[in-house]
């Protein structure tokens, strides 16, 4: 095209002759290496070892289970409307329970959820929350929507959330 | 005419108008709860407090009558620390428990809030508890806590329903709503209670915990119970609808509309006996076929018999625009003037309110439309008598189930050679049909019904089906219409295979070697005011969300076909 005639650029610098036989600097490479070989390690040996994050560690969103086996979920689909992903569907019902309605149909589909937290935020019943478990993998678009059976987890397991958002939310 | 000043602008009132009135006409909502434009005053909520000058007090703008020169104030220090006052004694004994609450994003409680509330309450003692999950009626449920007592729904039974079945039992905060001894909120118009209850006290049993009001897309509609057309709004989610609600219209149904229309008229769209894809009869049976094969078949079948021997029925359950398309197909591809349709008149039906004993939602629109035998041709009666003497050997019937209303039929049908139906369900027609095509039901659809009073009002698709897209269509879309994709649940609602009437009437007179040019309903109508002197002038803009009143509904009027 005219007009586009900026000239090559220019090398600013050429290797000096240290540079060009680069046998200075993999030494230098190399001892790096071999200085932090003896220095304490970081990397987990995953999967034979797992992490195990903090309270405030946002992992997949799970339901709620109480000591009774039911959920907190009352299905006011607030986490249906906050979740900028469209990944939670629920679907209410009505019950003999003092709450009057619960989640006939809850499902959140992982493949959509981007670990926002938004849901857990709003939800007037902490009846939603992000757990610790970052074990996502799944090899057909149906198996990453996840039910009820696979949402709801027992209050127990999730006291160290429910604490960080009891002190911190 | 006289004027008066409100937050600084002068406004037009008629004698004997309130303030709230006034200021409503000219486009300024004073917040309200108990007030109702077709209720009387009850004056009981207090949330329309107003300053006025001169005046020592606050007044209430609903019983105040406007006068010349007056200045009123909504704006003023007084006036809205009265709101937030009112407000805050409204949310002291109310649970707020808007999560499991239908109300919600509804309310006017919630609204209310938001707009005229400070937020803050200073109630620590506990909250009165009152029933909960009341039947006062088949229909509505009752929750007395959410209850605000602003009489609405006593005034509605009493004024409008005209059936006094609702009473306040009890005083101060433990003043709550009840059905008076032996009776039930059970009349005709009952539903209407859940629209008009401001909070979420009086719920739609049927359509309770079904959906969230922000998940559903809307279409303004007029409900096919019967020829009053009352206008409404069809809610819909996932491609299902879900509940219909009355939307105002003055000419017509102002506020309301029946209990039938709203839980009778929309059931069959979703059934199990819905029609998907045409369908011929094989040995016996009703086979699943192709639209080309249909049509094939149709046509050519048709094509055995002389003219003569055919009659067709229009309907008065399909559009105007079906209905023209019929009596031209009928005439002009068919050869026939057996043309008819069949009246369907229930006396029980019919009331001093709204129900109209026509309970058809078209029958001045298909005569207008031109579904009359012609000279010579038979009308209903005579072509009954005519199959029966064998004269007439082949029908083709639109939209209307005949041997419902009249199981005498059925030997007469059974006489026929050859039975084509437009239906969108199963029914006791179809079990005698010959070939049937899957016909859009109302909410499938665009068109116009003309309802017993000659006016003609727009019918919109609100559901998908395999032949309009919800995108394409500009159908109202809610958030999960617009984003849902095949892989998501919530977004695979069934979409069936099934055209306007006016649509599977085209297509056959296409296989049958005559060409109508119809490729949109708005087409078809713009023939129509072409044509026919009283849709003169009229297009679907001009019809636009409230109808237009026909000037000359004149029955005899002349179809140039
Ligand atoms: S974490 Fe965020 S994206 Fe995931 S389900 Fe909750 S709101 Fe939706
Ligand atoms: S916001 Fe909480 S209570 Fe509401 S539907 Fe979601 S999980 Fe259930
Ligand atoms: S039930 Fe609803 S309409 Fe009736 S008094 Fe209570 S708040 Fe008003
Ligand atoms: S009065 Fe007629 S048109 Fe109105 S809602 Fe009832 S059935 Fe429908």
């Amino acid at each position: 095209m005219s007009g586009n005639n900026i000239p090559p650029k220019k090398r600013i610098k050429d290797l000096t002759f240290g540079e060009k036989i680069y046998i200075p600097e993999i030494v230098k490479g190399l001892s790096l290496t071999l200085r932090t070989m003896f220095k304490p390690k970081f990397t987990m040996e995953y999967p034979e070892e797992k992490f195990i994050p903090a309270g405030s560690y946002r992992g997949r969103p799970v339901l709620v289970e109480e000591k009774n086996g039911e959920e907190r979920c009352v299905a006011c689909g607030l986490c249906s409307r906050v979740c900028p992903a469209l990944a939670i569907e629920v679907q209410a019902a009505e019950t003999d329970r003092e709450k009057e309605r619960y989640p006939e149909k809850f499902e959140i589909n992982m493949l959509r959820c981007i670990f926002c937290g938004f849901c857990e935020e709003v939800c007037p019943e902490e009846a939603i929350v992000m757990s610790k478990d970052y074990e996502l993998a799944f090899s057909n678009r149906e198996d990453a929507i996840y039910g009820k059976d696979k949402l709801l987890v027992p209050v127990d397991q999730l006291q160290d959330r429910i604490d960080f958002l009891r002190n911190y939310k | 005419m006289s004027k008066f000043n409100i937050d600084g602008k002068d406004i037009e009132f008629k004698p004997g108008q309130t303030i709230i009135e006034a200021a409503r006409d000219n486009g300024i909502e004073i917040p309200h709860f108990c007030w109702h434009p077709k209720l009387s005053v009850s004056g009981n909520c207090r949330m329309c407090l107003v300053e006025v000058e001169k005046m020592p007090k606050l007044v209430i703008a609903c019983s105040t009558v406007a006068a010349e020169g007056m200045v009123v104030y909504m704006d003023s220090d007084k006036a809205i620390s009265a709101r937030n006052a009112v407000m805050e004694f409204f949310l002291i004994n109310h649970p707020l428990d808007c999560p499991i609450c239908d109300e919600a994003g509804e309310c006017k409680l919630q609204d209310y809030a938001y707009q005229h509330s400070t937020g803050e309450s200073r109630f620590v003692e506990e909250k009165t508890h009152k029933d909960k999950r009341v039947e006062l009626g088949p229909n509505v449920m009752f929750d007395g806590d959410r209850c605000i007592s602003c009489s609405r729904c006593i005034r509605f039974c009493d004024e409008v329903a005209k059936d006094a079945e609702l009473t306040f039992v009890k005083r101060g905060d433990r003043v709550t709503i009840t059905t008076f001894p032996g009776e039930q909120l059970d009349n005709p118009y009952a539903m209407n209670v859940v629209d008009i209850c401001p909070v979420g006290a009086l719920t739609n049993r049927d359509f309770r915990f079904k959906a969230r009001v922000w998940d559903m897309a809307h279409t303004n509609t007029i409900c096919n119970g019967c020829a009053r057309g009352c206008n409404i709004e069809v809610w819909t989610r996932n491609n299902e609808v879900l509940r219909l609600v009355p939307r105002y219209n003055e000419e017509v149904n102002s506020y309301w509309m029946c209990d039938h229309g709203r839980l009778n008229t929309f059931k069959f769209i979703n059934a199990g006996d819905r029609i998907d894809g045409p369908h011929m009869r094989v040995e016996g049976n009703l086979i699943k076929v192709g639209w080309d094969e249909a049509f094939a078949k149709a046509a050519s079948n048709l094509k055995a018999f002389g003219k003569d021997e055919i009659a067709f029925l229009g309907s008065a359950y399909a559009t105007v625009e079906d209905n023209f398309v019929a009596a031209k197909f009928a005439k002009s591809v068919l050869g026939t003037g057996h043309l008819d349709f069949v009246r369907h008149i229930d006396p029980t039906f019919g009331d001093e309110i709204l129900r109209n004993e026509d309970v058809t939602p078209n029958t001045k629109g298909a005569e207008l439309a031109g579904v009359a035998p012609s000279k010579n041709g038979f009308d209903f009666n005579g072509i009954v008598k005519a199959i029966r003497e064998g004269k007439i050997k082949a029908l083709y019937v639109l939209e209307d189930d005949i041997l419902n209303d009249n199981l005498e039929l059925e030997n007469v049908l059974a006489k026929l050679d050859l039975l084509i139906i437009n239906a969108s369900n199963f029914n006791k027609t179809s079990a005698l049909a010959d070939i049937v095509f899957p016909a859009a039901t109302y909410a499938e659809k665009n068109g116009t019904f003309v309802n017993f009073q000659g006016r003609v009002q727009r019918i919109r698709p609100a559901l998908a089906t395999n032949d309009v897209d919800r995108a394409l269509e500009g159908m109202s879309m809610s958030r999960l219409d617009k984003f849902g994709t095949k892989y998501d649940r919530w977004a695979q609602g069934k979409h069936f295979d099934a055209r306007s009437s006016w649509k599977i009437l085209v297509g056959l007179a296409s296989a049958m070697g005559q060409k109508l040019k119809y490729n949109m309903a708005e087409e078809v109508f713009y023939d129509i005011s072409n044509s026919i002197d009283a849709f003169k002038g009229l297009d679907y803009d001009v019809i636009a969300e409230l109808g237009v009143q026909l000037k000359s509904v004149n029955l005899k009027s002349t179809v140039k076909i």
